[in-house]
């Protein structure tokens, strides 16, 4: 094939005989898309006032995260209520951006195998989930949820969820100070209220079960946007709340 | 106005032993990633085949088979084809110590995702699950691999860069920009990390990568091997030269930027969803352009369709990446996003996309390839059953994903008479899925046979040759 045939030949000429040119101009192509999309999103930050009432994860809670990562339950659950009116019946107030701020990483999903957990916290009482965890048949007949018994005999390790806390810390999460200097301490504190409500239902537990940092990062979850909701209805609407 | 791969003369000696390295490759881990699809498929009809074991419970096992098929079996069967045809392109031969650099850190990554995932050791980012210091081993390969690739181009001994180069520079240049980009993290310990980014921005850059892992991974790299291996196959040009320079150039524009439309009435700003749903709609256009010219290059010559077992695998192929790049744009008009997101027809998607497209480009190529690396293929006719398994496999997999897949949207957002919602038990709609995990189990199982009978042909093939009784390797044309 000639160097000279036909439409098109701008391009062989130019380009296609310049291999760094050609490979310069395919990255511009896919700079603009990425530039315009992203840059945006890392130079805008949320205002003071967005964040208000939205707290980072407690250290007891980090651990529980970390579980739920480890175990993959994002893969089944989405974390994301949509403004449809079917989901806000179903699940709660749908979701909104700044109620993920301190979510890294992110665990929004992307399949809902089982049903969406953005507004589980408080839906159900500790002893369920233990129950559900351990043997999701029992709550649920019909789940083709896993069991997670292990989650009842495996620990939480003190220094892995302090190197979690402070990195998070390091990335801008505010934490106090002390908790920042004793992490340990301020999980053992909030665990012993899972351990005791627990204990109320007849189920023994450990301050340092990997099952007790998971149910105290479920029953969190969107708690904080969903008061910050209803605060901001109350002071917009008036006439139709109480 | 139309082109051709221009082929070299009497081989400078190519590495040939290197493509053989990455046949083999993609091969087993083709087998074993479809293997670890086939058991979570089954977990989902049938919960306990995790056997209560931590490691092989849904949660842990599912992104080791995306990993395994993605980057391990696609991967593979990407680097096989650019070696074998870059080499002849360009007429250089690659950097043998780079290539096999490449080769066995490749080997070495997914061995090692192998041993993490199960573990529970990820960071949970779609398609980029795997752990910081084996980000950082991905990173260093695929400069080994850009090097050996682009040094190829430098010594080349022919004037023009063939369209197949243009696809492959692309995948080198734009997976690095993102893999890059969005494995920036803290580490916290050695198997742990936090990214820079939080909440929705976090989402939307693993969402532009995830969407151009697809893209510039399972895409246009693929389209590379069929701009390649379709004129081979079909003896004769590719059918626009012209079609092909704008096609590339719109797809490699268009596709970076259609990254939210998984995003869709998310927190993310209007204005994203906005232009990530208007440019995925505009895509169906290069898409198809590159769909037409690849099943095009047959014209003339569809009779040779009846005949030849690798042309069918390569225009099933393209024909099911015609139906994905139609699907997906579809889906990403927002009402329909609405009932699709989150249920199995975006399984049904992307399996369509990856067993169709990937898997059946993939399997054509190495059919094509084996008596040029090795000796005449062991069994044409398992060549032929293994197509009509991959291809009812495709079918039993995708139609119940679709059907399951409105089936739940429906019910999800179903209210009965007096406003309530018809199935307020979530497990319900789950039971309701349950025959349509078992026809999907079924389809992939009939799918990964195809497979394992093409490792057998293929075993045995490499037994003919090292026998020497066989006819001699069919001389590189
Ligand atoms: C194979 C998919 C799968 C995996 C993995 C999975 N789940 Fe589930 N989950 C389900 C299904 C299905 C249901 C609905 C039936 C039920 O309640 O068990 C469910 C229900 C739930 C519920 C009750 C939600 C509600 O509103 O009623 C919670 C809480 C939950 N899962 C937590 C988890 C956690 C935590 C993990 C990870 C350790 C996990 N799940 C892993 C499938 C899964
Ligand atoms: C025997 C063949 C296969 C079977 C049985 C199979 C099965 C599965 C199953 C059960 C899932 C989980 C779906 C869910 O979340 O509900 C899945 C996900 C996935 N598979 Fe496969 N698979 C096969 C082959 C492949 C191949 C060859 C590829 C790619 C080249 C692939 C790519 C993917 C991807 C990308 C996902 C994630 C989908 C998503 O997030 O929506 N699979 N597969
Ligand atoms: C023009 C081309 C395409 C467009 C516009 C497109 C669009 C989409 C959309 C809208 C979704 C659903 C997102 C959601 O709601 O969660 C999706 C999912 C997906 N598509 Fe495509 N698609 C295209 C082509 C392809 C091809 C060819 C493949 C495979 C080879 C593919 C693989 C996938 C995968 C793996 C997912 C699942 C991601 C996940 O949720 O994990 N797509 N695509």
């Amino acid at each position: 094939m000639s160097d000279t045939s036909g439409s098109g030949d701008w391009h062989r000429r130019t380009l296609e005989h310049r291999g760094a040119l050609f490979a310069v101009l395919s990255v511009a192509a896919i700079a603009v898309g990425s530039v315009v999309e992203l840059v945006p999103m890392f130079t805008v930050d949320f205002e003071p006032e967005e964040l208000e009432g939205i707290s980072p994860y407690t250290p007891l809670e980090v651990a529980g995260r970390d579980i739920y990562v480890r175990e993959g339950c994002y893969l089944c659950h989405s974390q994301w209520v949509r403004p449809f009116r079917s989901e806000t019946v179903r699940y709660g107030e749908w979701s909104r951006g700044e109620e993920y701020a301190y979510d890294r990483p992110f665990q929004l999903g992307s399949r809902r195998i089982g049903p969406d957990l953005h507004r589980v916290g408080g839906k159900y009482n500790n002893a369920w989930h233990y129950e559900h965890m351990m043997d999701p048949r029992s709550t649920t007949p019909g789940s083709i949820m896993p069991t997670y018994p292990w989650l009842a005999e495996w620990k939480v390790d003190p220094a892995d969820a302090t190197a979690s806390v402070t990195t998070l810390a390091s990335l801008g999460h505010p934490y106090e100070a002390s908790v920042l200097s004793d992490v340990p301490a301020a999980m053992r504190a909030q665990a012993d209220e899972v351990v005791a409500d627990l204990a109320a239902s007849d189920i023994t537990v450990e301050h340092d079960d990997e099952i007790v940092a998971l149910i105290a990062y479920l029953q969190r979850l969107g708690r904080d946007g969903r008061a910050k909701i209803a605060a901001a209805e109350a002071a917009a609407g008036g006439e139709g709340s109480p | 106005m139309t082109t051709h791969p221009p082929d070299a003369a009497p081989a400078p000696a190519y590495d040939d032993d290197i493509v053989r390295h990455f046949f083999l490759a993609t091969v087993l881990w083709g087998v074993v990633g479809m293997l670890v699809g086939v058991i979570i498929a089954l977990q989902l009809a049938w919960w306990p085949a995790n056997l209560g074991v931590p490691h092989l419970t849904f949660g842990r096992l599912r992104p080791l088979h995306t990993n395994a098929v993605i980057f391990a079996f696609a991967g593979n069967a990407v680097f096989t084809g650019i070696y074998y045809s870059m080499q002849r392109l360009m007429k250089a031969r690659s950097h043998d110590l780079l290539s096999r650099i490449h080769f066995w850190g490749w080997q070495g990554i997914i061995v090692s995702a192998a041993l993490t995932l199960p573990f529970g050791l990820t960071q949970s980012r779609e398609y980029a699950e795997l752990i910081w210091p084996i980000d950082l081993a991905i990173t260093v390969v695929w400069v080994v691999f850009a090097l050996n690739f682009f040094d190829m181009i430098r010594r080349r001994q022919v004037k023009h860069l063939y369209v197949a180069v243009w696809f492959y520079m692309s995948f080198v240049l734009t997976v690095a920009v993102l893999h890059i980009v969005n494995a920036l993290a803290m580490p916290a310990t050695l198997t742990r990390s936090f990214p820079i980014y939080s909440g929705m921005t976090d989402a939307l850059v693993q969402w532009w990568y995830g969407h151009n892992a697809v893209a510039f991974f399972l895409t246009t790299p693929f389209l590379g091997l069929m701009y390649y291996f379709m004129p081979k196959a079909a003896e004769r040009p590719v059918y626009s030269y012209r079609l092909s320079i704008i096609h590339f150039w719109a797809l490699v524009f268009l596709y970076i930027w259609a990254g939210p439309h998984h995003l869709l009435y998310s927190g993310l700003p209007d204005w994203v969803q906005t232009v990530g749903s208007a440019f995925s709609i505009m895509l169906i256009a290069p898409s198809w352009g590159g769909m037409l010219n690849g099943l095009l290059t047959l014209r003339g010559a569809w009779d040779r369709l009846r005949s030849d077992p690798i042309l069918k695998f390569l225009v099933v192929g393209i024909s099911f990446y015609g139906m994905s790049t139609f699907e997906g744009p579809m889906m990403s008009i927002r009402a329909v996003n609405g009932l699709a997101h989150f249920t199995n027809w975006v399984v049904g998607h992307v399996h369509s996309g990856a067993l169709g497209w990937n898997g059946m480009i993939s399997f054509g190529m190495l059919y094509w390839l084996a008596p040029r690396l090795w000796t005449k293929v062991h069994n044409e006719g398992w060549v032929s059953l293994h197509f009509w398994m991959a291809t009812v496999g495709i079918i039993l997999y995708t139609v119940p994903m679709w059907a399951g897949g409105v089936t739940e949207g429906l019910m999800w957002r179903a209210f009965n008479e007096e406003g309530l919602l018809q199935y307020p038990n979530f497990v319900d709609i789950v039971a309701r899925l349950a025959p349509f995990y078992w026809m999907r189990f079924v389809g992939g199982l009939l799918y990964l046979s195809g497979a394992v009978l093409m490792a057998f042909n293929f075993i045995l093939t490499i037994r003919d040759a090292a026998g020497g009784s066989a006819p001699a390797p069919v001389a590189a044309k």
